[in-house]
């Protein structure tokens, strides 16, 4: 018996197989539309703020203000586009969308310093992209503070002065931070979508009907329609992971084996996830969507974009519900903090648990037929 | 296993509910081992919810089934394990070639590799699929797609096979190289359970079952059904009445109140007629009467509409 069980599981996982080969469109795009993606998101996204474009407004025109306008220029994050001759001209350069940030320089600006009274300078920031305007505030007020202790302290060093190290991503990049997360979101993607349409698949041409004519169980039947797509899943991440290393040198600091063992029931999970939806959705059309359904929410709330650290406290909990959080963390921890089994121990625990609970209920779900 | 002189099928007073609908209605039947058992009734009849129950896919709301001595509710593994199953709809894998169906279905069944070639090749030679291994199964005509679905209900030396429509669709040709594949099964003592929609497979079978809503109303050989005393009621005759215009003719056959039934095959019309009346004003220098037979759809159609009657009065 324990021979025929071998033989049926395999028989499935092998026609499986086949049919992954046979369908070359679904291939390609379950294949590559991750690493376009990789390419898209690694290359576009970058959420430094860099060449804020500026619009500069200068009635005094000294020798001061000129050096003022310079500490703006060379901070990095002000590109200055235009020189305007007042602020109206400044403001509608803003509304335009010409200009995100306009700074003027009243006519006043040199006397008033040379008096030692308060010289003020007015910085127009465009808000309606928040991140844009947060950092505008930011950087333009530690120019003006930096002036003003130059000025009091003249060439006596600084009393106080922070050196931030950043650790583990020390030129703050971007793709560092999205790609780790990025091959989780993607994989889990392909992974539910791919097994849910295995069997679905089989619904909608009538041949699951006829498999259950046959002595096969369904646990075998389970287990080798969804062995094909782990070992897809698996290569892909570990393809993507290469492609991260090799284009965009993030160095994978930790032991990538680690993180694949953890990824394994985290890939489990989406297959239960996957046979779940296959059991409730009559045809492909309305499986992927069921799955883009359950894809939604772990990528707000998994802190694959958006750090947990910054949502409202009653979320924080529901994020740890999703087993792409605990994924991600995982990934970040291993490819850019070097984490290993003692940081890694809990995320595979939780990650096994959900796994165990996604296959189970999926599988009795099946057993309950359709 | 079952002994040789036990019913490979034996249903008694079995009934499955679907929520509030009852699908079949406490059915008993035997087939016995070697018989070719047709099972014949109108779509949603419950002949298609019947063979699942015989698989033992569905919860038994009432009474009892064994196939080949297996309980349906208790051991519907070992009932799988031996028995085949063709669907109306060709439920292979297309993009499968005819070898890849056979192997899966090999695998499934538990075949080691010798003997599933040897069973494989046995069969093809029995079909005549050796032309068609390598091509995929999705571009066989309909014909080639049926035999090779019973190639693969056949891999494990099935004792009893569950044929579920498994001409629809198939041409006339192709449909009778299909049967004389049955009867050579028959012949080798494998049982069949055959639901079909065609009048000339059911004359075909051994005996034959009708399902009504779910109801078994008749169940004889072909020949003993036509003799059934429903089909002939006294007073009444049957009639073939052979005319050039038969759509006419039938609009005024069943406004005669003489007349119980009329139904038109090709050139001619069925009636079944008074004996009194002699049909005088019919008949015409291009109009040919004479007594006939009933044949099994005159048979079907006669039980079918005493029934409703029945339910009708019934209330």
């Amino acid at each position: 018996m324990n021979g025929n069980t071998f033989l049926r599981t395999f028989s499935v996982a092998r026609k499986e197989l086949l049919h992954i080969l046979r369908d070359p469109q679904t291939l390609f795009f379950t294949l590559f539309v991750p690493v376009m993606e990789l390419f898209m998101l690694g290359y576009a996204i970058d959420t430094n703020v860099r060449n804020i474009r500026t619009v500069v407004v200068d009635y005094s025109g000294t020798q001061e203000s000129r050096q003022l306008i310079d500490q703006f220029r060379n901070s990095g994050d002000f590109r200055i586009v235009a020189n305007a001759y007042s602020d109206q001209v400044a403001s509608r350069m803003i509304v335009a969308g010409k200009a995100r940030i306009g700074i003027v320089i009243p006519e006043n600006y040199t006397r008033r310093l040379e008096a030692g009274q308060t010289a003020r300078i007015l910085v127009l920031v465009d808000g309606t992209e928040s991140s844009i305007a947060g950092e505008a505030v930011n950087v333009s007020n530690a120019i003006t503070l930096r002036e003003s202790l130059v000025r009091i302290l003249g060439n006596k060093p600084l009393p106080v002065e922070s050196q931030p190290r950043v650790l583990f991503n020390p030129d703050t990049r971007s793709a560092n931070f999205f790609i780790p997360g990025l091959m989780v979101v993607m994989c889990q993607m392909m992974s539910t979508m791919l097994s849910a349409n295995a069997i679905v698949r089989e619904k909608e041409l009538g041949t699951l009907e006829q498999l259950y004519m046959t002595p096969i169980r369904r646990g075998e039947l389970i287990l080798g329609k969804l062995s094909p797509y782990i070992v897809l899943t698996m290569l892909e991440f570990c393809f993507i992971a290469f492609l991260m290393w090799l284009v965009f040198q993030v160095p994978i600091h930790g032991s990538f084996l680690t993180l694949l063992m953890v990824s394994f029931p985290f890939f489990l999970t989406n297959l239960g996830l996957g046979l779940w939806i296959s059991t409730k959705a009559a045809t492909r059309e309305a499986s992927g969507q069921m799955a883009m359904g359950t894809f939604l929410p772990s990528i707000f709330l998994s802190g694959y974009v958006f750090p947990i650290d910054s949502m409202p406290a009653l979320l924080q909990p529901v994020s740890q519900c999703f087993h792409t959080t605990w994924m991600i963390d995982a990934s970040r921890s291993v490819i850019l903090r070097g984490g290993g089994w003692p940081e890694l121990w809990p995320h595979a625990t939780v990650l096994w648990g959900m796994a165990l609970a996604a296959l189970v209920f999926g599988s009795l779900q099946v057993q309950k037929r359709v | 296993m079952s002994s040789a002189n036990e019913p490979v099928i034996d249903i008694r007073d079995l009934t499955i509910r679907f929520g509030s609908f009852t699908a079949v209605d406490r059915v008993s039947l035997q087939v016995e081992r070697g018989e070719v058992f047709g099972l014949l009734g109108p779509n949603g009849s419950g002949k298609t919810t019947l063979i699942r129950a015989l698989c033992g896919l569905l919860p038994l709301a009432g009474g009892g089934a064994t196939v080949l001595g297996h309980d349906v509710a208790r051991d519907a593994e070992r009932i799988r394990q031996s028995i085949g199953y063709m669907s109306q709809k060709f439920s292979l894998y297309a993009d499968l070639s005819v070898q890849e169906n056979m192997d899966f279905y090999s695998g499934i069944y538990g075949l080691r590799n010798s003997e599933a070639k040897q069973r494989q090749a046995e069969l093809v030679e029995l079909t005549g699929l050796e032309p068609y291994l390598g091509r995929w199964a999705g571009k066989l005509s309909g014909g080639w797609k049926q035999r090779l679905a019973l190639v693969c209900a056949l891999l494990h030396r099935p004792e009893l096979v569950f044929l579920d429509e498994p001409t629809a669709g198939v041409d006339p040709v192709a449909r009778r190289e299909l049967w004389d594949l049955l009867f050579q099964l028959a012949g080798q003592g494998i049982t069949l359970l055959v639901t079909t929609h065609y009048m000339d497979e059911a004359e075909r079978c051994g005996r034959v079952g009708y399902l009504h809503l779910g109801t078994l109303l008749a169940l004889d050989t072909p020949s003993a059904l036509k003799r059934l005393p429903e089909v002939h009621p006294p007073g009444f005759r049957r009639l073939e009445i052979v005319t050039p215009d038969t759509a006419e003719l039938l609009v005024r056959l069943k406004h005669r109140p003489t007349v119980q039934e009329a139904t038109i095959f090709g050139q001619s019309i069925h009636a079944l007629v008074r004996d009194d009346d002699t049909l005088a004003d019919i008949a015409g220098p291009d109009v040919i009467i004479r007594p006939a037979a009933a044949n099994l759809e005159d048979v079907f159609v006669t039980i079918a509409r005493n029934r409703q009657r029945e339910l009708a009065q019934a209330g």
